[in-house]
């Protein structure tokens, strides 16, 4: 009799304290291992270092490994809203992954903050809202400079793959509206073991420019490619293709090429009238504080963009309801929505309700390959 | 197009096909042999180069390890099964040794070499045994006792093969690619075509391999013994003429001449751990030409499949595999339209 009395006593207290201190809950789902732990590991690092309070809330993170595996992605998600009942769900760090989680985090009204670029079809991202860049931010930097530089036609060498056909698709448009001309348009794949043959329809055509839509040192080849046919003119390179692995593989090719990057990772080279300067120095300088330097990573700056996130959100709907109900987690949401022009380490985030992207146009930075480094233009 | 463009293609798609038929003629040695349809042939052309290119960065591949692991479970299974096969543990220990001492000794001698940053040839020369180690422990672990399977199963288990080394390919080299540098800085302009070193030494190094290949089978034992297992299995074994060591050995060939299409192509294209897959799979396409039975049908066949390709990539880039691999189908009913049913199985 006594023990079931200090049980029931136990169980009250414990359920008192819980709402007397009403902990802010998220949950974050991120690829840990498998192919993709490359991205999921610098976002826990960075979460790592994220403050345990946040605008006077205790703020309690759960970060769970999805292995990379949608199912597992899935699993996560249902365990984040029946049992941690989490106020909001960060990840997957993996397109594929996020993509799995979308309907469980919407059915059951929690907010979505994904660090992956994943599409969903219209009206489906009610819950879904993105940390990277789209392509079309991307783009718009990429053809705002052919403009300053006076091209007027421009060539096409992209992955045949969805990453090649996403930015075809988005470019086109803003490629029209600049009054630019896409003279060819020539694809190729990763694994192929020569491009010649497309480079040289490419520079046969003229172009004034050529557009590289390539990862890693995949963009390598390409590059070198179109350098041999003997062409003239301006390269430009994608975000995807903005790593060192681009001059490991080219080398000399690669020299004066124009590549588009967001501007977390090269904090200090920003010119300073950039608004993202003084969050990615600032970011930039507390993760290589913590992992040593040039441990400095895209995928990291998503975790502190997301810490920018909660910063403002929490304090908007801590107005409106008590976290861990769902009141607090539409208001959230609705948070999300209007909070306005927001300044984050990858550019300026300004979601609204018919924009969950929501990057404005001030993101996009263009670099340029000099002595083998990459130097904001 | 004109004919500068025209020549410039041709000498593209013959530089690949040079490549194509080297992988081709493997895959027709491998299945006249032992009836493989060898898929993994490819995997050790991106083994090849990316082992050269650690070697060149002066890191010890993780090819190294593979080949001791490899080495080892090799060993073992000749252990246990020449124990129970004859019921005396020197002979089996004998066996076993056999198998592990040469792909040992390799892997140590390229761990010694991987940090002392020898000249660019001695690294190839290293890569390539390393890569060609693999071949009899591929033949010993995953094929030697299916030996008297079917086709589809010696299939089925060459798909389970290529995965495994591409994922490993993963494991060791991680995603991103690489590119060596040139055999020989070279350079000849011909009009509008720039003949380099490196195309040049393609060409060279296919044809010089298979006039070998030809003179091995004509005047050799060994030689001999393969065609032998080739016309016809069962008489190969009355004969005397092991298809264990056959196979071993055929299979040694093939992560041979994988790997040295990897050195020959590795400074010309960035090679990727999953590079490899495709090009062996037009050098499937290149043996299927030549009805996976005939080197200068594979030789025609590649240079044929490297031409289209180059063209198709001019005409329709989005479409390339696509022609390249449609190839297949006029072809396989022309055959099956001549040629009987006969060799179904021998």
């Amino acid at each position: 009799m006594k023990m079931t009395r200090t049980l029931i006593a136990a169980a009250v207290t414990t359920l008192l304290c819980t709402a007397a201190q009403a902990d802010v809950t998220i949950g974050v789902s991120l690829s840990l291992t498998g192919p993709g732990s490359g991205l999921g590991i610098p976002m826990q690092n960075q979460f790592k270092l994220m403050p345990q309070t946040i605008a006077g809330e205790k703020v309690n993170v759960i970060i769970l490994d999805d292995a990379t595996d949608p199912g597992k992605g899935a699993a996560n998600a249902r365990r984040f809203v029946t049992e941690d009942k989490v106020d909001m769900i960060i990840g997957s760090s993996i397109t594929a992954v996020a993509a799995a989680m979308v309907d469980i985090a919407s059915e059951s009204g929690t907010v979505q903050l994904a660090a992956s670029p994943v599409g969903v079809p219209p009206g489906k991202d009610k819950w879904l809202f993105r940390l990277p860049q789209s392509n079309g931010v991307m783009g718009h930097a990429v053809v705002e400079d052919m403009k300053a530089k006076g091209v007027k036609t421009v060539g096409f060498l992209g992955y045949t793959d969805a990453y090649g056909e996403l930015w075809l698709k988005e470019i086109t448009p803003l490629l029209e509206k600049a009054g630019i001309k896409l003279v060819a348009v020539e694809r190729f794949a990763r694994t192929d073991t020569s491009v010649t043959p497309q480079a040289l329809k490419l520079v046969s055509a003229r172009p004034d420019a050529m557009l590289i839509v390539a990862s890693g040192s995949g963009a390598a080849m390409p590059q070198m490619a179109v350098v041999d046919r003997g062409f003239k003119g301006k390269i430009y390179q994608t975000h995807a293709a903005a790593t060192q692995d681009l001059m490991r593989v080219a080398g000399k090719s690669a020299e004066g090429t124009y590549v588009v990057s967001g501007p977390a990772v090269i904090a200090e080279q920003l010119p300073d009238k950039h608004p993202s300067k003084a969050r990615a120095v600032d970011f930039v300088q507390k993760y290589e504080k913590a992992y040593g330097p040039n441990s400095r990573n895209q995928f990291a700056a998503h975790s502190y963009d997301a810490e920018i996130v909660l910063e403002k959100i929490i304090p908007m709907a801590k107005a409106k309801a008590k976290p861990g109900t769902p009141e607090f987690r539409a208001a959230l949401r609705d948070a999300m929505e209007t909070m306005g022009r927001t300044v984050f380490s990858h550019g300026v985030m300004n979601w609204t309700p018919t924009d969950h992207w929501g990057y404005t146009l001030e993101t996009g930075v263009m670099l340029k390959v000099v002595d083998g480094k990459f130097k904001v233009e | 197009m004109d004919s500068s463009i025209a020549s410039i293609l041709l000498l593209d798609g013959v530089t690949n096909g040079a490549i194509y038929a080297l992988l081709g003629v493997a895959t027709v040695l491998v299945f006249t042999v032992t009836r493989i349809i060898f898929i993994p042939q490819g995997e050790f052309v991106a083994y090849g180069a990316l082992t050269l290119a650690m070697l060149q960065a002066g890191k010890t591949p993780g090819t190294v390890w593979l080949l001791l692991i490899l080495a080892v479970i090799g060993a073992a299974m000749e252990l246990v099964e020449r124990w129970r096969h004859t019921g005396q543990p020197g002979r089996a220990v004998k066996a076993a040794l056999r198998t592990l001492v040469i792909p040992a000794v390799i892997a140590l001698v390229v761990y010694w070499a991987a940090p002392q940053k020898f000249p660019l040839w001695v690294q190839a020369i290293l890569s390539l045994a390393l890569v060609t180690a693999f071949g009899p422990l591929v033949y010993r672990i995953a094929y030697q006792s299916l030996e008297g399977a079917t086709p589809l199963v010696l299939l089925i288990v060459s798909v389970g093969v290529h995965f495994a080394m591409t994922g490993l390919g993963l494991l060791f080299f991680g995603a991103e690619g690489f590119r060596n540098p040139s055999f020989w800085d070279y350079q000849l302009s011909l009009g509008p075509v720039t003949l380099t070193g490196q195309t040049i030494f393609i060409m060279l190094a296919s044809l010089a391999l298979i006039v070998m290949l030809r003179l091995f089978f004509e005047s050799s034992v060994r030689g001999k013994a393969l065609l032998a297992t080739a016309v016809n299995r069962t008489g190969a074994r009355l004969m005397g003429i092991s298809t264990h060591t056959s196979g071993q050995l055929t299979l040694m060939m093939a992560a041979f001449i994988g790997a040295l299409s990897g050195l020959l192509i590795g400074p010309t294209t960035t090679v990727f751990y999953d590079s490899g897959f495709l090009i062996g799979l037009k050098g499937f396409v290149a043996a299927v030409v030549a009805g996976l039975s005939s080197y200068p049908g594979a030789m025609f066949g590649a240079l044929f499949v490297g031409i289209v390709e180059s063209f198709g990539s001019f005409w329709a880039s989005a479409f390339k595999e696509v022609i390249v691999f449609t190839l297949i189908l006029p072809i396989l009913l022309i055959r099956s339209l001549r040629g009987g049913h006969s060799d179904e199985d021998h």
